[in-house]
């Protein structure tokens, strides 16, 4: 005999919205690509670390690979150089699939108001959730994902989310 | 006035550095950049002048070459074959003034994007012109003549594999996109490529008072970014000519070394997860975040703390502060202990790093290689010691250094390194002096808030100074310090108003990630992955 829930409901069957049943999955195992490039990276790994503690928010499955991410977090600054290959991270991930911006740099460009840098990476993909600050605390970053978690619980699957996004690198 | 050391004619700069290196011992090449003197308000002989930065083979001595191009021509002779820390000195120098070396092999971009048009730090670019980079560059124009000099044939080639690491890539620390050519698991050929975090850093200072570049030192080496706060604030305070006061450098001292530790702890944590054991990074994460719990009390931010001003500090120690700090260190002590229980008796972990990502001494040198890297080669070069400044002659410590210039080495030299530090916070703590931790100059630190609401020459002073920034004398000065990864060296030209007429920075990670390519030549790729995170890249720096 179990401990957890089957220990009640035994084989039974639970009826419910497939949206609830759904989203209720989705928003306790985010798994998060880190597209970690400057000091909120760094900062990243202080949320990840022994303190803070991501996994508590069923999100620790830390992946650097696009195609096994649903949540995207940009810490760190977006050059226009490095903008295309954001994109291509962005458009290799399967749906669905979420964005966190990270910081003043991702958000706005911070105080990078130059020839270099992108100004928000909103110019080229779409983002769910903004965290301000330079770097945020950690505490900022948790807060973030269980907004996206709120988020990703009241949608619904049929529906396709950013299908009007257009950003400067889209033909 | 502060000039460059030495002005010499355009076509004597390949002879005269030279005869500086055979005759006269000047090994290292620091730093190479340019100024465009369009809107200074001196009259020069040209509009462009290139500089080289030389240390002796003692590290004790320092100098500066400086001279002005033809504007008609702007070109100058490359030192490519007598220093490998040309290549891409010479290279980011054409990339952001537009001046072409003669004689170097591969005179292209290097932080700015292939489609990017201009030269952006000339002073008629627009700082807030920013161009699209739609794609990325496939680098086959350096990789095939690369291989041809590597003596692969055409048909050769047909059987190597070209993989990109990079410039997203979890083994890539950073945005750094290494190209390889892959002879089976063997790297036949690599070309490094970066800028993919180029911030403008160099371009920004030059819209910013002083005191407002202290924030963007920050997020350079954003591991250590009191030690990059200090490196500048001493360039400025040296060209003022002011001398802080001892209880400001003490002080100084403490908290840089407090970041050299942390910056140590993320190398080195990050690279024993790379060699696949992340226990280690739970052990030495943990008193990181402690250090970062005192550096927010003291400075209220964790990263990015902006501690100095320029003539002192912008808090005094709290109260407590010295019983954090001893818990603090106590705890890294623990943390090395703990890390080191794990590893150094390890028959893997021996395997994976020993005659792993070997640097040759000599290269070290060619290529501008300083810091623990270097040292780890087995070249005691520390400028805490070869030029010491902040009383560091007086305090008792040594330098680490490797025998052999591998992966191995790199570690345990940064974990030496560690308790260097820690004995070196523990001596200036027992002699804190008391006293001011401001200079008392009012063209330099602002006036106490009774004064700005008290009386009209407190409000004038702060206007001032807030308006119109530190007014630093006309002239041109290279300040540099011991980073957490070698020499870090700003240049900064000043047409004596309060905003800098130029600033380089001179990272210490620039040129070592120069040389990796060469170095990780002929290794297997895995053990590529290793010797990048041994060498401590930090995007910030490197690309700026």
């Amino acid at each position: 005999m179990g401990l957890g829930a089957e220990a009640n409901l035994g084989d039974s069957i639970i009826t419910t919205k497939l949206d609830e049943a759904v989203n209720w999955a989705r928003s306790y195992s985010m798994w998060p690509m880190a597209f970690g490039t400057a000091c909120c990276g760094i900062e990243f790994m202080s949320v990840a670390a022994a303190k803070y503690d991501i996994s508590r928010f069923g999100a620790e499955v830390v992946r650097f690979s696009p195609r096994q991410a649903d949540l995207l977090i940009v810490a760190g600054t977006i050059t226009y150089k490095q903008a295309p290959v954001l994109k291509r991270i962005w458009d290799q991930m399967c749906e669905p699939k979420w964005v966190i911006s990270m910081g003043a740099c991702a958000c706005s460009g911070g105080f990078y108001d130059n020839y270099t840098t992108l100004q928000g990476i909103d110019e080229v993909i779409p983002v769910h959730e903004y965290i301000s600050g330079c770097p945020p605390r950690p505490e900022a970053v948790l807060d973030a994902i269980m907004n996206i978690q709120k988020k990703s619980y009241n949608e619904s699957i049929i529906k396709e989310r950013d299908q009007n996004f257009k950003g400067i690198l889209d033909a | 006035m502060l000039k460059t050391d030495m002005l010499i004619n355009a076509k004597d700069i390949k002879s005269t550095i030279t005869r500086l290196k055979n005759e006269e011992d000047y090994t290292l090449l620091l730093d190479i950049t340019a100024i465009d003197f369009l809107k200074y308000p001196d009259v020069t002989p040209s509009r462009f002048a290139v500089i080289y930065v030389l240390r002796t083979s003692n590290f004790k001595k320092q100098i500066s070459i400086k001279s002005y191009v033809d504007d008609n021509t702007l070109e100058v002779d490359s030192i490519t074959d007598l220093y490998y820390a040309a290549d891409w000195g010479e290279r980011e120098t054409y990339d952001q003034y537009g001046i072409r070396f003669k004689g170097h092999p591969n005179l292209k971009r290097v932080l700015n994007h292939h489609q990017f048009v201009g030269h952006p730090l000339r002073k008629d670019y627009e700082i807030t012109k920013g161009q699209i980079c739609t794609e990325t560059e496939d680098l086959m124009d350096e990789m095939l003549p690369l291989l041809k000099r590597k003596g692969y044939s055409e048909a050769d080639m047909e059987d190597l594999m070209m993989l990109n690491v990079g410039p997203s890539h979890p083994a890539s620390h950073g945005t750094i996109r290494n190209f390889v050519a892959m002879e089976g698991e063997t790297i036949a050929a690599c070309v490094t490529e970066i800028g993919y975090l180029h911030r403008g850093f160099e371009k920004s200072c030059e819209t910013h008072n002083y005191s407002q570049i202290i924030p963007y030192t920050d997020r350079l080496n954003y591991c250590s970014a009191i030690l990059n706060n200090i490196g500048y604030s001493k360039a400025v305070e040296d060209m003022l000519g002011i001398d802080i006061t001892p209880r400001a450098k003490m002080i100084r001292v403490i908290i840089g070394e407090l970041s050299r530790i942390t910056d140590h702890i993320v190398c080195n944590a990050a690279n024993m997860v790379d060699l696949g054991g992340l226990t280690n990074f739970w052990y030495i994460f943990a008193p990181r975040d402690k250090a970062y719990d005192i550096l927010s009390k003291l400075t209220g931010a964790r990263l990015t703390n902006t501690y100095t001003r320029i003539g002192g500090l912008e808090f005094d120690l709290y109260d407590g502060f010295a019983e954090d700090l001893a818990a603090v260190l106590k705890d890294v002590e623990k943390a090395i202990e703990d890390s080191l229980s794990l590893i150094e008796h390890n028959r893997i972990f021996h395997d994976r790093t020993q005659d792993v990502g070997v640097i040759d001494a000599d290269f070290a040198i060619s290529a501008g290689i300083t810091g623990p890297n270097l040292r780890a080669a087995g070249v005691a070069f520390d400028l805490r010691k070869n030029a010491p400044y902040y009383g560091y002659e007086n305090f008792d410590f040594d330098v680490v250094v490797g025998s052999h210039g591998d992966v191995y080495d790199r570690i345990m030299v940064k974990f030496e390194e560690m308790r260097q530090s820690i004995k070196i916070i523990r001596q200036a703590m027992k002699e804190l002096p008391d006293g001011p931790l401001n200079v008392d100059h009012q063209g330099i630190i602002l006036p106490n808030k009774k004064d700005v609401y008290g009386n009209i020459e407190g409000l004038m002073n702060q206007f001032k100074l807030t308006f119109e920034g530190i007014k630093v004398p006309k002239g041109e000065y290279y300040g540099y310090t011991e980073g957490a990864n070698g020499e870090l060296g700003f240049y900064i030209v000043s047409d004596g108003s309060g905003t800098p007429y130029k600033v380089k920075c001179r990272p210490p990670c620039f040129y070592s990630l120069g040389a990796y390519s060469k170095i990780v030549e002929g290794d297997m790729l895995a053990d590529a992955v290793v010797t990048m995170a041994s060498m401590n890249f930090i995007a910030g720096e490197f690309d700026r």
